[in-house]
């Protein structure tokens, strides 16, 4: 069979397409994105019409794909870990509320924080809600996962999470295609109240959900994901879940892995193979991906009994990523170190690209804010988050989405005065506008600087959702007209950038100023773009 | 056969361009592939890494082993170094020698090519000048991908296959361009391996 060369996230985009999915949402966010884009600019997906466009954040997000598993069709919401937590609450009630067509919640975790501010695993979330999750151990399963998950779904009853990790997101391997699903016609919920969770049907609702427990236990136990390889040598049985199962076979590669495997890529735990295990073997050695999930449960599971060993006793870090390395060595393996790296290597962390708006708007706030004092500037989630390193150390805070704002006015409240927040204009749509009712309801002194590149630029310069709309946004909120200052940030117009920085801090109130010039990124890939079309 | 390769550079240098015309070559010899990437903050002009592993069985993990690799293909020389604990005993370095300075704190230069210089088995290689004597600047990563080939168990005709097939879209010459490229970074490996 003809094998395609997919990303991870690729391969999930096209399980989805496969498998009957009519719309996509979500917001972009590393380690996700790259499974919208790749449906946005997919034939099938096109003809099909199925909807691909980004959305304002996680939340609206899901809530938008609930709508359409209401309404019968397949659905697929996408982000990353920490979107999650935006999406939380749609998130834990739709396990509640339950689905009508199939929905596909993918969830991209970043373990060792390439591009994040932390490493939450996404399955406790899956645990909290009480849903089936699938988590790949290969970019073949990613698809298989992808395509199958919206009937496992529909089975169930409820949404499933597809958790995948940055490691598996962003690397390519062969996948092979499978025959692409008919789209669900639109259809009624069966029952008319499914969906309206006030106390009393909630009630019932959720004791449904508790009663589909057992039964997604057995989903688990018969799923062809989860596999029990025997061995011969039962002193240790493990546990590898998702892609560890990769990092232990690659330390078997010319001979077989001796120790029975149990390999689970569908929760909640399968548990008639895991009493097999535990009675067969003395030790149990557990390969996780993120928290110690399943190592937690089976000191639970098996207290007083047989040893777990894991991310908790020290076999392996309790934070971090996997690799081969990792988990040769908790098998006891000798690990053979080449060359150690030489000490004149100097780290190069990532900085703002030269040429960008952004830099402009810092070199004018430092230059003012230095007749204030340090540590008054609270910033966001984006590309000026770079803004907090050498040579700029402008921002005093990143946190998460829309905390620069409300950060700076609680600051402002205590006395702070003024507070300067930073946030990037698709941050601000994402995040940031309704911090700004709370200053704009209560006048607090602060300065926010809405430094808009007119795009998405961290992940790769996707359309903002605000693009246009920023100053009649902030206008209709409240903010004095007259406290609402766009310039160019460049270099020549530095001088001017000073003295609109310098008003704008003195002024007793909300003031938003929007520094606007377009990602260097963006354009120059919209120039290769045009160039390229006009050569055709 | 087997190819580990690490392939080192900065963000925005493009190095995923040589992933893709070897990863198509790969597919072309109907072997199998994995290929992980740098994605996200680090594209801003920090350090970017892709574990490529090519073979002719099934391959496990994503990432490489310690101590595997059987080459370090780096388009910035102190980014060549910063792998070494990937390099198998009897791996190879095959390095540009054109320095990204984009930190303050960039070591010396001469230093950096010292350490390069110390290993037993090394290119180290004028990219960006070869690439101006094949007729584009921009041509260096595949001077570097002819700079490796000789150390990559795949027919030499099917890189250059990859190329046609990767560069197709940008026009014929783009493609020739590319072409000279490899084919003169082959050429100097051959001759200062």
């Amino acid at each position: 069979m003809q094998k395609h060369l997919l990303l991870g996230v690729e391969a999930v985009g096209q399980g989805a397409i496969d498998g009957g999915m009519s719309g996509v949402y979500a917001y972009p966010g590393t380690p996700s994105t790259e499974i919208t884009e790749y449906i946005q600019d997919n034939e099938l997906a096109i003809e099909r019409k199925l909807h691909s466009k980004w959305s304002a954040n996680e939340k609206t997000a899901y809530e938008t794909a609930l709508g359409m598993s209401y309404a019968g069709k397949r659905t697929m919401a996408c982000m990353k870990h920490v979107g999650l937590n935006v999406a939380a609450d749609a998130f834990i009630n739709s396990a509640i509320t339950g689905v009508n067509g199939g929905f596909v919640l993918t969830v991209a975790d970043d373990p060792s924080m390439h591009s994040s501010q932390n490493e939450q695993d996404s399955r406790y979330y899956a645990k909290f809600a009480m849903i089936p999750v699938l988590e790949p151990s290969n970019q073949q399963e990613a698809y298989d996962m992808a395509r199958e998950g919206f009937a496992l779904s529909e089975e169930a009853g409820v949404p499933v999470m597809l958790r995948i990790t940055t490691r598996l997101a962003h690397s390519r391997a062969g996948v092979a295609m499978k025959p692409v699903l008919d789209e669900n016609q639109l259809s009624m919920p069966q029952d008319s109240k499914q969906f309206v969770l006030l106390p009393a049907i909630a009630r019932r609702r959720y004791k449904s959900l508790l009663e589909k427990q057992a039964a997604f236990v057995k989903l688990s136990e018969e799923s062809v994901y989860n596999q029990y390889i025997d061995g011969d040598e039962k002193s240790l049985g493990i546990i590898c879940c998702g892609i560890t199962y990769n990092y232990l076979m690659e330390n078997y590669q010319d001979e077989a892995c001796p120790y029975p495997v149990l390999k689970v890529s569908q929760y909640p735990l399968p548990e008639k193979q895991l009493r097999k295990l535990e009675a067969e073997c003395d030790e149990i050695l557990v390969l996780e991906e993120g928290y110690p999930l399943v190592e937690e449960d089976l000191k639970g599971y098996f207290a007083n009994g047989t040893q777990i060993k894991g991310r908790l006793d020290g076999s392996l870090p309790r934070d971090g990523e996997l690799n081969p390395d990792l988990v040769g060595k908790a098998l006891g393996k000798e690990i053979y170190q080449g060359i150690p790296v030489p000490p004149v290597v100097a780290n190069r962390p990532p900085a703002l690209c030269q040429g960008c708006g952004h830099q402009d708007a810092y070199e004018a706030m430092n230059e003012v804010l230095a007749d204030y004092g340090k540590g008054r500037v609270f910033s966001d989630i984006g590309c000026y988050t770079l803004g907090a390193l050498p040579p700029y150390e402008t921002i005093n805070s990143c946190v998460d989405m829309g905390a620069s704002i409300t950060m700076a006015k609680g600051a402002a409240d205590a006395g702070l005065v003024p507070a300067v927040a930073v946030i990037g204009d698709s941050t601000f749509a994402h995040s940031g506008i309704t911090g700004l009712l709370d200053a704009v309801n209560e006048k607090s002194n602060i300065t926010v600087v809405i430094s808009d590149n007119e795009s998405v630029s961290m992940t790769g310069g996707q359309d903002s959702s605000a693009q246009g709309k920023i100053e009649s946004i902030c206008e209709g909120l409240g903010v004095d007209p007259a406290h609402i200052r766009v310039i160019v940030p460049l270099k020549k117009n530095h001088a001017e950038l000073v003295k609109l920085f310098r008003e704008e801090l003195e002024y007793d109130g909300v003031s938003v100023i929007i520094p606007r010039r377009e990602c260097i990124q963006r354009a120059s890939r919209r120039k290769r773009n045009q160039s390229r079309h006009a050569n055709h | 056969m087997k190819s580990n390769i690490i392939l080192a550079g900065v963000g925005g240098q493009g190095i995923l361009s040589i992933a893709a015309a070897l990863g198509t070559a790969a597919l072309e010899n109907n072997l199998h592939i994995k290929q992980a990437e740098t994605h996200g903050m680090s594209q801003r002009g920090g350090a970017v890494v892709s574990h490529m592993r090519i073979s002719d069985k099934p391959i496990a993990s994503d990432l490489i082993q310690m101590g595997t690799a059987d080459l370090i293909l780096s388009v910035e020389p102190m980014e060549a170094l910063r792998y070494l604990p990937f390099l198998s005993e009897r791996g190879y370095l095959v390095t540009n020698t054109t320095p990204f300075i984009n930190i303050p704190n960039y070591p010396e230069y001469e230093k950096v090519m010292e350490e390069i210089h110390r290993l037993p088995r090394f290119v180290a290689i004028d990219a960006d000048g070869i690439a101006k004597e094949a007729g584009n600047a921009r041509a260096s990563n595949m001077v570097m991908l002819g700079a490796a080939s000789p150390f990559i168990d795949i027919d030499f005709s099917k890189l250059e296959d990859g190329i046609r097939e990767v560069f197709a879209r940008k026009g014929e010459q783009i493609v020739e361009v590319n072409l000279k490229a490899i084919r003169a970074g082959r050429q100097f490996a051959q001759e200062n391996k």
